[in-house]
């Protein structure tokens, strides 16, 4: 399954990764947070957990707010709200 | 930052008992095959020790997401320390619990030949992590949380190491003329054909005119108490990890930290405060790290003193009594470290294979003269790398993260290049991120800091030729992706 990045609405937009394992789940992530402006919302879908840990500590680092976190059947899916 | 909304699964209850009955069928299923191992002979407890602590090192790897490839990874690509710190964490509480060990007389640690080569087969390696997105153990838990990717890549870790360490062909003419000589010097016997096959020069010419030692040795106090605790113990393990602490600290965490706790002035207490907020911000990884790094120590101990029990050095002398004598090497052994270690079984795994496939590789010195090639079945260290694929998949059973993940044309390329990269660099540098590393510098040994500085080297190279492609990717997608 490949990747896909999609604005969903005005202010928010969903990737998802699953299919990948490290280190493609954070680098996009990063990637894609680099794309939205402040304030927008980032849905991110994917299925590899050790990239989660990762994912979280970059929010921390950079100031963005992983608010909700979903986790069902092995797929994660997490909401940003980019800083 | 607000507080995080969690919703774990929709039917918790439901889900939730059928995963953990799923998960404790995976231990019932390791209970009944240790159960059968012993009633065929009791000895066989020798080998159940490697597949309990291996069993208990893929619960701990999965429940830390503890992947010693993103922890120099993950520094270059998304700046985040999280793993590095782990790894420190468990160096650590490692080196603590090998020198009570060593000063208990149970140690089975032997220092790793340093040279040239260290550096370039693990740069080699950390190149190959990259692309596999995990170490050799990392690809172990991975597969037990359903990952095929991880799958492949074990595969080719094992099959590259097999055909490594035993191909022969013009690249033998390759190899400096003196390790030839050298090689041919050993007095080996014939059937090892030790001029015949560039590992076999590279081994008996130049590797084993090296020498490996820990701190200890070299500042001549090995076998005593301050040797071990204040050479092998502080100066080798501790101190290089409260560098490394702080230099991560420095480099990737303070700015965030201090941004976050609004401190523009800070004092030696807030960095300190700082170093420790880094060390705990993963409690998941930290927990793992000192789990990890005491077990490790303790299996050590706990083979050892079995060794003594049975008045042994090596599995091959028990498989032997036992009435097994198919595939140990000359000297009657067969790979034992007694200690955690990876892919040396694999290599044995792929060279079996190849072996029944009617390739005939027991005229090297890797499989023929050190490791052998034993059935899979009586492989000791074997069923420890199993036990860590079994009790990832406990762990992710029980946590409901366990999902079959099939790969595309692009993972399993990543998996199968990656992997083979991994297992090239294992071999030229004696042994991956756990025997060449994790197992080194824990036991007084600096080759491993070595090990380490050629896999950061590796790694931030893999890095960039990593975003280069997936740059690439995402242009080519640019329309549908827009990243």
């Amino acid at each position: 399954m490949a990747m896909s990045f999609n604005q969903t609405s005005e202010h928010e937009w969903k990737l998802d990764v699953c299919g990948y394992t490290c280190p493609h789940p954070q680098m996009y992530t990063k990637k894609a947070m680099q794309k939205i402006a402040a304030g927008d919302v980032l849905t991110l879908v994917f299925d590899n957990p050790s990239s989660g840990e990762s994912i979280a500590a970059m929010c921390e680092a950079e100031g963005n707010d992983l608010f909700e976190r979903t986790e069902e059947g092995g797929s994660f899916v997490w909401k940003i709200r980019k800083g | 930052m607000n507080a995080v909304t969690e919703n774990v699964g929709a039917n918790p209850g439901g889900l939730l008992r059928k995963s953990i009955l799923q998960s404790m069928a995976v231990v019932l299923f390791v209970i009944a095959g240790s159960a059968v191992a012993l009633s065929i002979d009791t000895r066989f407890v020798y080998l159940l020790v490697y597949v309990w602590f291996g069993l208990a090192y893929g619960i701990l790897l999965q429940y830390g997401r503890f992947c010693m490839a993103s922890a120099v990874r993950d520094l270059f690509a998304v700046k985040v320390p999280r793993m590095a710190v782990g790894v420190m964490i468990a160096v650590a509480l490692y080196s603590i619990v090998a020198a009570i060990v060593t000063i208990s007389g149970f140690s089975t640690f032997h220092p790793n030949a340093m040279g040239w080569h260290i550096v370039i087969g693990a740069a080699i390696f950390g190149f190959g992590i990259v692309f596999t997105g995990g170490c050799a153990s990392g690809s172990l838990y991975k597969a037990g949380e359903g990952n095929m990717n991880s799958m492949l890549v074990i595969v080719a870790i094992s099959f590259s190491q097999a055909i490594v360490v035993t191909a022969s062909g013009w690249w033998d003419n390759l190899v400096p003329q003196h390790w030839i000589d050298s090689a041919m010097a050993k007095g080996m016997p014939e059937e090892l054909s030790v001029t015949k096959g560039w590992f076999d020069i590279f081994t008996a010419g130049y590797v084993w005119d090296l020498k490996g030692t820990t701190t200890a040795e070299l500042l001549g106090a090995a076998g005593t108490k301050t040797g071990v605790i204040v050479y092998n113990t502080l100066i080798t393990a501790i101190l290089p990890v409260i560098v490394i602490l702080v230099a991560l600290y420095l480099l990737y965490y303070r700015k965030s930290y201090l941004r976050r706790t609004k401190n523009a002035n800070p004092a030696l207490k807030d960095e300190f405060a700082g170093i420790w907020a880094m060390c705990t911000s993963s409690k998941n990884t930290a927990i793992a790290g000192i789990g990890l790094g005491i077990l490790a120590g303790l299996h050590m101990y706990v083979t050892g003193a079995l060794r003594e029990h049975y008045g042994i050095f090596n599995f091959g002398e028990l498989l032997t009594a036992m009435g097994y004598t198919g595939g140990l090497s000359i000297q009657d052994t067969v790979f034992d470290p007694g200690y955690w270690y990876i892919t040396t079984q694999e290599a044995q795994w792929g060279g079996w294979v190849l072996h029944k496939l009617g390739i005939e590789n027991m005229d090297s010195i890797y499989f023929g003269l050190d490791n052998g090639l034993p059935n899979p079945l009586l492989n000791a260290p074997g069923f420890m790398s199993i036990g860590i694929i079994l009790g990832a998949a406990v762990m992710a059973l029980a946590r409901k993260e366990f999902k079959w993940k099939t790969p595309t044309l692009e993972t399993a390329f990543f998996a199968i290049v990656g992997g083979t990269l991994m297992g090239i660099g294992a071999r030229l540098a004696m042994g991956c991120n756990i025997g060449a590393f994790f197992a080194t510098v824990t036991n007084g040994d600096p080759s491993g800091w070595v090990f380490l500085i050629g896999m950061t080297i590796g790694a931030y190279l893999g890095v960039k030729v990593f975003t280069w492609w997936m740059d690439r990717a995402a242009a080519k997608m640019e329309a549908g992706c827009g990243l």
